[in-house]
């Protein structure tokens, strides 16, 4: 019922947390695959055999945005409490979500 | 003008915490602020409704309240303004106890404040001088810029964080400790910082900007609690606190 | 300790938000930039043992998320679904171990 939600930092902050969450429970499974190497690269390439399925290559486009954001949100976050506040700060926010899409668009333009 | 045939369904909160909205039907007057339409209310249909006001001139911030969910000075909002669908909604502070109807325990708030000493502490040797303070000087500005504050709580109703983390001591009181920290005649800088830096401390808020955005008085506490942080982190990597 | 506990877990997770920023930013561009047309096992086994700056720079990314995404899905956990004490900690703490370990590994493998 909280109707104060209707600022971009407030949506900022949002976005932060949750792509945070998505991104640190992704890990465990990100280096599972990776160490599918300890049994041989043709264990891998199995794997990653599957992951040429073009919904898979949206997915990681995906967390490939997720990463971006979080990134970009973490240096605006980083500056406005390590720098003096000034007004250009507000700016990071569309800064933060356009360089993810663009981000996200070049994964998926370089991996198809 | 005033088209007394214009009705609007105001729904104002009765009670305490475990209450219900109800609902009062009141002519739409141009110019009437939700104040006036409070006092309407209260003198001429129920007069056991509860409400806090003092000034009426947007000094005191003693009529804070949520107006259709956001937090505000009723005295400084026309109804015109607010009102969406012939309809509004009068809601206690949130984040604090509800003592009846629209009027809230401000006790919790101002613990927060003394937690964070935010309260001034002259340095330990009587004045022999006076303080020579130019008006160019950066702490100065850093705690003019934030000085204006007269502890509405409307920031403490907006954050997202006072609201999920109840130790939090909340934009407000970190806000006037921040502008402790820039004042050149305190003498309590390190005992400050090691009480905005425990529990529900300046390191708890998230950057929401919601008080940023409420307050009535455009003060940045998202810029303030900023400062506290850089100053904690500061303070921490010397050993000092 | 405790008194100043929430500020060091806020400093470290800064502080690792920082590196992160280094890490994930040559992360991306490489990943971006390799992903061209697909890769498969051996070609990714094979670059990863090119070099050995290459298993010390994960290693130190491995570490830097394990703290920075155990602290974040900490204050996640209280501040969401209000979980707080000892039974927290264990699992903040059981967390990273697991993103260590399982980091470790992924390298190890990509190293052989």
């Amino acid at each position: 019922m909280n109707r104060n939600r209707d600022t971009s930092a407030y949506w900022a902050s949002f976005v932060q947390r949750w792509s945070g969450v998505v991104l640190a429970l992704f890990l465990p499974a990100h280096f599972y695959v990776l160490s599918l190497s300890l049994q041989g690269a043709e264990v891998l390439e199995e794997f990653l055999h599957w992951t040429d399925m073009p919904v898979v290559k949206f997915a990681e486009a995906g967390l490939v945005v997720l990463l971006a954001v979080h990134l970009l949100g973490g240096a605006r976050i980083l500056t406005i409490e390590f720098f003096r506040w000034a007004k250009w700060h507000s700016n990071l926010i569309l800064l933060a979500g356009g360089g993810a899409l663009t981000c996200g668009l070049l994964f998926l333009l370089r991996a198809i | 003008m005033d088209n007394p045939q214009q009705k609007i369904t105001v729904s104002i909160w009765r009670g305490k915490e475990d209450g219900a909205l109800e609902s009062f039907e009141t002519p739409l007057i141009e110019n009437q602020t939700i104040l006036d339409l409070l006092t309407n209310i209260q003198r001429k249909v129920d007069s056991s409704l509860s409400y806090r006001f003092a000034c009426r001139v947007g000094m005191c911030g003693s009529c804070a309240m949520r107006v259709n969910g956001k937090p505000r000075w009723t005295c400084r909002t026309l109804v015109s303004n607010v009102v969406t669908d012939g309809e509004l909604r009068l809601e206690p502070l949130a984040n604090l106890p509800v003592v009846k109807d629209l009027v809230v325990d401000m006790v919790p708030f101002f613990e927060k404040w003394q937690a964070a000493k935010g309260r001034f502490e002259p340095k330990d040797a009587g004045v022999q001088e006076f303080a020579p303070i130019r008006p160019d000087d950066k702490k100065r500005q850093k705690a003019d810029a934030a000085i204006e504050c007269i502890n509405c709580a409307v920031c403490y109703s907006a954050c997202d964080v006072v609201e999920s983390n109840p130790a939090f001591l909340g934009p407000a009181a970190l806000n006037r400790a921040w502008s402790l920290m820039n004042d050149e005649r305190d003498g309590s800088s390190l005992e400050r910082l090691t009480a905005v830096s425990g529990e529900g401390g300046c390191q708890s808020c998230h950057t929401n900007s919601q008080c940023v955005a409420r307050c009535p008085l455009q003060l940045n506490p998202t810029a303030s609690i900023a400062g506290l942080k850089k100053q904690v982190a500061l303070a921490m990597l010397k050993g000092a606190i | 300790m405790n008194q100043r506990l929430e500020v060091k877990l806020w400093l470290a997770h800064r502080l690792t938000g920082m590196a992160l920023g280094l890490f994930v930013t040559i992360h991306l561009i490489t990943m971006i930039i390799v992903i061209q047309g697909g890769i498969s096992a051996s070609e990714i086994m094979e670059r990863t043992s090119s070099n050995a700056l290459i298993p010390l720079f994960y290693g130190l990314f491995v570490i830097a998320s394990a703290v920075h995404g155990s602290i974040g899905l900490r204050t996640v956990a209280q501040e969401v679904l209000k979980w707080k004490g000892k039974s927290l900690d264990i699992l903040v703490v059981g967390f990273f171990l697991l993103l260590c370990c399982m980091g470790m590994a992924a390298i190890r493998g990509l190293m052989s």
